[in-house]
């Protein structure tokens, strides 16, 4: 964010110098194709998650995503915050295998998850994901959105911008072509591929439009749970402290007077 | 003014005072102290970055209770204090753009100490110490950006120590030294963290001597003259108090907008990557209060002297720092305030611009253009101490100053009066 900012300043600064004008153009197979930005309803200093984009979001990572990308600095417990009962959590836990041990006789032994489990990683570990994903490694999810350019535009831009190469472009062995990736060669097949992939329980029609925002919103939440308690308690701060800067500035004046 | 009275309370701060003179001492530092009467705005900042450091204190020890410094479990640990430990994202958000708002605060101060010739005589040690708080707290910010442990945190730990591989003879085991092995990892994350913790408390006792300099001839003033008499000075109690209470309240206004609603802006978004030695990052930038230093140090692309660039511009880098050591002496000019010299006032602003162009070069690749305004940015830099400072103060025919800061400020009738009060 800061960059761009700084890019746009610099942008600006160099276009003032005559002679220095930008780069020479890429090449269609490599140029940057701009982020197109979208409405989320938790942009700016009120926005909040959605709690019903929330569950349609986790319902497509649960379905779609969660094959191959794990979660882990997520708690199944941690699902209750966006709206589910702690049985339902509870439930959704048991699903899951974990390692647990050593019992009482030395052993390690399986057993469902708990909701304070950790979501359990489709892989065992990085190695095995590589070799079931053609050498490449899905990246964990649950910093996706703050650790990426762009942050949810990027990870939508990614879900919706599988398009067909261009004709002039190779493209690797068991790659993609994604407009929004850059180099624009991918490793991951297309996620979201037609409408109605997930059937949603709130009856919303799934697009791949309306699903990859859903997930969007949900993998930010994931990488940034405590927001809406952060808004909240910061229009509070703000409030008191304008109050508070008020009162002191009258102080101020007053206590100034008798000198001026 | 010693205590009075006959109350129960008197009578204990006497016993105490007696022995360690504690109310005393504050009685006669802020109460008695004499103030100019004129400090303007930009005088909050000194207090300010009083302040923010004790909140970088208190936030960094908190959160040092719940961090791992291992370089398995850091990246998780910080992760875990955002989500699991009670209001941890709060802390965390404030330490780490606690972290941008200190050098914003630092940053001003010292810019407002140039303007007004707060460096000159008799506060040349009053100085020369704020430069060394300066040092210090770019040791201690660098490590504790270290410490997330994140892509950036790495790659820019390597880079940076990497400089002083330039150094002949020594430099790659003073490398090693700093790693505490042969690469940037555990051993060097667990000896950033120690000195991360420590760092913090030299400079509070650094701050101490600051403010004992200050203390001694008290503060310079936008008029850069001398105290004259009681008509130029109020006491720093409830004048200043007040007035640094109603700065302070509108900066934490300022930083709470960036913590609550925008505390991601200021961070690099590869630094929540965790760190990845097989994976270099596409561009390794420093964090922004580094970046004209950055940019210094990379505008020496050509050896010199044969001299290999890479030395060159590590040098540079740490004489742009250096430098200020000796600014006092480089400044030929016997007037403080820049108000009443026109050519300064001028270069004092091309300096800025300077710092700001410097600023965004070192946030780009070198290529291209860049490389050159990177160039010329850098030599200016070092234009304006070496060469403008030193000529301008011959040159220039300073306005003339006012008789004192009260006949300024109150007009020549009513500073009678106010000495009298």
């Amino acid at each position: 964010m800061v960059n761009r900012f700084l890019a746009l300043m610099a942008a600006g600064a160099l276009a003032l110098i005559p002679g220095l004008a930008g780069p020479a153009r890429a090449d269609q197979c490599t140029e940057e194709v701009p982020l197109p930005h979208q409405q989320w309803s938790f942009e700016g200093p009120l926005g909040t998650y959605d709690e019903a984009t929330l569950q349609r979001g986790f319902q497509v990572y649960k379905e779609v995503c969660s094959t191959c990308h794990e979660l882990k600095h997520l708690a199944y417990r941690d699902l209750t915050e966006i709206g589910y009962s702690d049985d339902q959590v509870k439930g959704f836990a048991a699903q899951f295998q974990v390692t647990d041990g050593p019992n009482d006789q030395g052993q390690m032994f399986q057993r469902p998850a708990r909701p304070s489990d950790s979501f359990v990683a489709p892989f065992p570990n990085d190695q095995a994901a590589r070799v079931a994903n053609n050498g490449a490694l899905p990246p964990d999810m649950s910093l996706l959105v703050k650790a990426r350019d762009g942050g949810p535009d990027y990870v939508y831009g990614i879900a919706t911008g599988f398009k067909d190469a261009p004709a002039s472009c190779k493209l690797g062995a068991n790659m993609y072509w994604n407009e929004h990736f850059p180099g624009h060669q991918i490793a991951m097949p297309p996620p979201l591929t037609a409408d109605g992939q997930v059937t949603y329980a709130d009856g919303t029609k799934a697009t791949i439009n309306q699903m990859a925002a859903d997930v969007t919103t949900f993998l930010a939440w994931a990488s940034e749970p405590n927001l809406n308690e952060r808004h909240r308690m910061g229009a509070k701060v703000i409030l008191f402290l304008l109050v508070l800067a008020g009162l002191f500035y009258a102080a101020k004046r007053r206590i100034w007077a008798k000198i001026h | 003014m010693p205590v009075t009275g006959t109350g129960r309370i008197s009578r204990i701060v006497r016993w105490i005072d007696y022995r360690l003179p504690f109310v005393a001492t504050l009685e006669h530092e802020l109460n008695e102290y004499p103030t100019p009467r004129n400090l303007n705005y930009w005088w909050n900042f000194g207090s300010l970055a009083g302040i923010m450091l004790v909140i970088m204190i208190v936030s960094g020890i908190v959160l040092a209770m719940h961090y791992t410094p291992e370089s398995t479990m850091a990246f998780d640990s910080v992760e875990r204090i955002m989500r699991d430990v009670n209001y941890g994202w709060l802390l965390r958000y404030i330490h780490m753009n606690g972290a941008s708002m200190f050098f914003v605060i630092v940053y001003i101060h010292i810019f407002r100490g140039l303007y007004y010739g707060s460096y000159k005589y008799p506060r040349e040690l009053l100085w020369m110490l704020g430069v060394v708080i300066l040092l210090l707290m770019m040791a201690t910010a660098f490590m504790g950006y270290v410490l997330v442990w994140g892509q950036m945190s790495y790659w820019g730990a390597t880079v940076i120590t990497n400089l002083f591989s330039a150094i002949p003879i020594f430099g790659q085991k003073i490398v090693t030294l700093l790693w505490g092995g042969f690469t940037v990892a555990n051993p060097t994350l667990n000896r950033f963290f120690s000195l991360h913790y420590l760092l913090p408390f030299v400079i509070v006792a650094v701050v101490g001597l600051h403010l004992i300099a200050l203390h001694q001839h008290g503060s310079n003033n936008p008029l850069g003259i001398d105290h004259k008499g009681p008509q130029d000075s109020i006491p720093f109690h409830p004048y200043y108090t007040i007035k640094d209470l109603f700065g302070l309240t509108v900066f934490l206004l300022i930083f709470s907008v960036v913590v609550f609603f925008y505390p991601n802006f200021l961070g690099d978004p590869q630094n929540y990557i965790p760190a990845n030695p097989l994976q270099t990052p596409p561009d390794i930038v420093p964090e922004w209060y580094f970046l004209p230093f950055y940019a210094i140090l990379r505008s020496m692309t050509f050896n010199a002297l044969g001299i290999p660039s890479k030395l060159v511009g590590v040098l540079l880098m740490f004489s742009s720092i250096l430098l200020l050591f000796v600014l006092p002496w480089l400044d030929t000019s016997r007037v403080r305030s820049a108000t009443f010299r026109p050519i300064y006032k001028k270069i004092f602003w091309l300096l800025v611009i300077d710092v700001v162009a410097l600023g965004i070069v070192g946030a780009h690749p070198p290529a291209g253009p860049i490389v050159i305004v990177g160039q010329i940015a850098t030599f200016y830099y070092f234009f304006h101490f070496l060469i403008l400072i030193p000529l301008i103060g011959k040159i220039e025919r300073p306005r003339p100053l006012p008789t004192s800061i009260g006949a300024a400020v109150l007009g020549p009738g009513a500073a009678e009066a106010a000495g009298g009060e």
